[in-house]
């Protein structure tokens, strides 16, 4: 067994340490692909599902018309709807109920939507510190609608020529 | 002459009877063609056009439901005629008469209360086109006011006609009708005022698009949401066959079933809407009185107060009535109880009617509900059959267009056909051999029918009326191997089967009465009856076992809830002697029980237990005691056994309306908001008419 030369000058020079060196200063000078999450945020495709939200036309009149497609083509059964004539006659509803804890965020229900009413928004942000914070009434819903209106409304209108 | 002749359809030949129409062939020959103004028991209308077919060497696609298969030509050579239902010619039709339709029908689907059941969205799918080539203005149209019951939405409205058709051949009320042409036609209802017909609720299954629509279902639900359970209606002597909608815990509409023998297609307004009486008054938890006011209680100490009362009682001191909602399951397991206390005083004419119990021939509707198309004179006597049993009197309507004589005596009614009065009362009816119209109709007629209204036999002088009426029919010869032309027309569901089984004691319901007020009796059930008068039952026990806070609940001591009729399954006999059986639709409410096992609970704790622990077990002991139940949707003939002896003579009082308020007979209908509604209405116009009379 013979003494490997080149392996003992590498160890002599520090070849190694310099090698790993190099790499980390190369990369300490990188511009840095990690976010300052919370602070920073990634761009989001306008396509992107997040929390739902039911929107109101520019009157202030809700969207929502209870045809109940929605609840029908929910895969996951989370959506619950309950209707009834309202006093001037139009077709609203009494009850929109989201269980957000068995939604399983396909986009199913925007696409059933006649009227663009229920909508996935870009909000992605709605932990809860308990389950039943998670289960979204029609108020909470509309709620969303107002804080999220112009973001929705930008992002159907990116994404309307693909339609 | 019915003539048979060749066809062929889709390549396929076949004989037909040449009376029939192509459209009629071609679903005998299993092809499908789309319709929409076409309804196999309306007229023909032929103005939807979608019945198009090609038949061989014709110029133009022909409107099959309105041209008969003897009217087409053989070809050169003699062969039979062809036609073609799935031609590119056809097809090109289809194509056309949809978009034509699709012109002004408005894009609502969504908030449309058809949507998911309609002919227009289905066949829009299945023979239209995808696009539109229609860039105008659509025609918009005003509401009309069809009442509280049909909603409209007349910009939808394809002008089939079926509802114009309905409501003048069917309904027998000419209240509706269509204006203009083209563009400008319109279905209008006349002066714009409500429907009066008691069958108006069945335009909206009849309206092929979200035109009319139903009100008080309106936005309530989809269709693909509902649990749909096929069962029987308990609303009137008829036994509907319907169908009860249930979403949730909630029945939210009921539809017709086809049973060609009972009810058609059609049902009531009363059947159909009553229901949301069911979520109104409900009985949900027992109760006992206690100093004066109903406390709630539970199972367990209802049934110990019950045991403490009833203990030490003699059989006779017990008696039981049973309502008019209730399946003969109840009654049996009821009578079974009372007969293990001893006590066969079981009574379910609770409106004393005089009918033998054993003498089927004297209460069953003889030659059967069917069998009003087979004959040619009809008397009806006390009764108004419009209002007892509203789809039966279309069939009454029908019989009179096919050419039959119609007269009455009784109070003076619209029936929507005309009928020779021919007095008001007993005294007609003694001397009705000797009049006219009897003699010269009824008598001649092949096979003449007498229908006796329940009311009539239900007055003190009511066995007199019965026999009366009875022996009538038997003199004049309506008596045969072939044809009972007598009938007897109920108005409770309950009845027949009450009085099947034997649920019927001498006296009645007057010897109830009496002995409750001298003493006699100590105890009453009462079986869901609220057509009673509770005031007269005396200080007797009484426990209510029902659905309903009504009369006979205010008057009870202890309440033990049950199921309504839609809540539980059962056994009804309608009034031709038919059982049908009805299955539970949705559930009773609170702690409401089936009422067969909430009497057998009780059995348990007065230590009389009933040998049965399901509901087979107790079909199958009341099958055995009387095997013609078994038989369900069979109706077994009576024999005819002679004219019933009567003592006491005819009264010289007119035969009164039977039915003062067809919207408030029974304890669902009178919890229900939209009969309230329908009452009200009715009164009103009632009191306008007499206003104008005046």
């Amino acid at each position: 067994m013979g003494v490997s030369w080149s392996r003992t000058a590498k160890a002599f020079l520090l070849a190694d340490f310099v090698g790993g060196f190099k790499l980390g200063m190369k990369y300490f000078f990188k511009p840095k692909p990690t976010l300052n999450y919370p602070f920073e945020k990634g761009p989001l495709s306008p396509r992107f599902r997040g929390e739902h939200a039911l929107r109101r036309y520019p009157n202030g009149e809700e969207r929502c018309i209870a045809c109940k497609l929605c609840e029908a083509i929910c895969p996951a059964q989370a959506i619950t709807i309950e209707a009834e004539p309202r006093e001037d006659g139009s077709r609203r509803t009494t009850r929109y109920d989201i269980d957000m804890t068995k939604c399983i965020y396909c986009g199913f229900c925007q696409e059933a939507c006649p009227v663009d009413a229920i909508v996935e928004g870009p909000n992605f942000e709605f932990a809860t510190e308990t389950r039943e914070e998670l289960f979204y009434n029609k108020d909470r819903l509309l709620a969303n609608g107002d804080r999220w209106e112009r973001e929705i409304a930008k992002n159907l209108e990116l994404d309307a020529p693909y339609r | 002459m019915n003539k048979t002749l060749k066809l062929v359809v889709d390549g396929a030949e076949m004989d037909v009877d040449g009376n029939m129409t192509i459209l009629q062939a071609c679903e005998q020959a299993g092809a499908e063609i789309p319709r929409f103004c076409y309804h196999e028991r309306l007229s023909i209308a032929g103005n939807c056009r979608m019945c198009l077919v090609e038949v061989a060497g014709m110029p133009k696609p022909v409107a099959s439901c309105a041209m008969q298969i003897k009217d087409l030509r053989p070809g050169r050579n003699g062969e039979p005629p062809e036609v073609k239902t799935f031609s590119p010619l056809v097809k090109k039709a289809r194509e056309g008469v949809m978009e034509f339709l699709l012109i002004n029908h408005p894009l609502d689907c969504p908030i449309c209360d058809q949507g998911g059941e309609c002919d227009l969205q289905d066949q829009a799918m299945a023979y239209g086109e995808a696009g539109s080539r229609y860039h105008e203005p659509k025609r918009a149209h005003d509401e009309i006011n069809l009442g509280p019951l049909v909603k409209t939405a007349m910009t939808r409205c394809i002008h089939c006609t079926r509802c114009v058709r309905f409501t003048t051949e069917v309904c027998g009320v000419t209240e509706m009708g269509s204006t203009g042409r083209g563009e400008d036609a319109e279905i209008i209802s006349y002066l714009d005022q409500a429907l009066t017909s008691e069958l108006s609720g069945n335009v909206v299954d009849l309206c092929p698009v979200g035109a009319l629509t139903s009100r008080p279902y309106a936005f309530a639900a989809r269709p693909w949401e509902l649990r749909k359970t096929e069962t029987i209606d308990a609303m009137d002597a008829l036994g509907s066959n319907i169908r009860a909608d249930v979403r949730g815990r909630a029945v939210l509409r009921v539809l017709p079933r086809n049973h060609d023998d009972v009810n058609e297609e059609w049902i009531s307004d009363k059947t159909r809407y009553a229901i949301d009486g069911l979520g109104r008054q409900r009985l949900d938890r027992p109760y006992i009185r206690h100093e004066g006011k109903l406390r709630p209680a539970t199972w367990d100490e209802a049934f110990a107060h019950i045991v403490a009362k009833l203990h030490g009682l003699k059989g006779e001191e017990i008696a039981a009535v049973a309502g008019d909602l209730v399946s003969v399951e109840a009654m049996y397991s009821l009578k079974d109880l009372l007969g293990r206390l001893g006590s066969t005083r079981v009574e379910c004419r609770q409106e004393g009617a005089a009918l033998p119990p054993e003498n089927r021939a004297a209460w069953l509707f003889n030659p059967g509900i069917a069998g009003i198309d087979r004959a040619d004179a009809i008397l009806i006597i006390g009764s108004n059959p419009r209002k007892e049993a509203a789809v039966l009197n279309a069939r009454l309507r029908r019989a009179w267009l096919n050419g039959a004589e119609i007269a009455t005596i009784g109070p003076d009614a619209d029936l929507t056909y005309p009928v020779t009065r021919l007095g008001a009362g007993p005294e007609t009816l003694a001397d009705a051999a000797n009049l006219d119209w009897v003699r010269e109709t009824l008598a001649k007629a092949k096979n003449p029918l007498i229908i006796l209204g329940n009311g009539a036999v239900s007055r003190a002088d009511g066995a007199a009326v019965l026999s009366a009426a009875m022996g009538l029919a038997e003199s004049l010869g309506a008596i045969r191997e072939d044809w009972t032309g007598f009938a007897l027309l109920h108005q409770a569901a309950s009845r027949v089967g009450g009085l099947e089984i034997g649920f019927a004691s001498e006296g009645g319901i007057a010897k109830i009465y009496d002995d409750a007020a001298s003493g006699a009796l100590k105890a009453v059930w009462l079986l869901g009856a609220d057509e009673i008068d509770p005031s007269r039952l005396g200080s007797a026990f009484v426990v209510y076992q029902g659905h309903h806070g009504d009369k006979g609940a205010h008057r009870a001591d202890v309440i033990l809830p049950t199921g309504a009729w839609l809540e539980q399954p059962g056994l009804y006999v309608n009034m031709e002697g038919r059982p049908q059986l009805a299955l539970t639709a949705a559930l009773p409410p609170g702690e409401a029980r089936e009422d067969w096992a909430a009497l057998r609970a009780l059995s348990a704790a007065l230590g009389v237990a009933q040998p049965f622990d399901d509901l087979g077990g107790l079909r199958k002991a009341l099958f055995a005691e009387f095997p013609r139940l078994a038989a369900v949707d069979s109706r077994e003939a009576a024999v005819w056994s002679g004219v019933p002896a009567s003592e006491g003579g005819l009264s010289g009082a007119p035969f009164a309306e039977s039915v003062p308020d067809y919207f408030m007979t029974n304890a669902v209908a009178r919890a229900s908001a939209t009969m309230a509604e329908l009452s009200k209405l009715a009164k009103e116009r009632r009191g306008t008419t007499l206003a104008a009379a005046e």
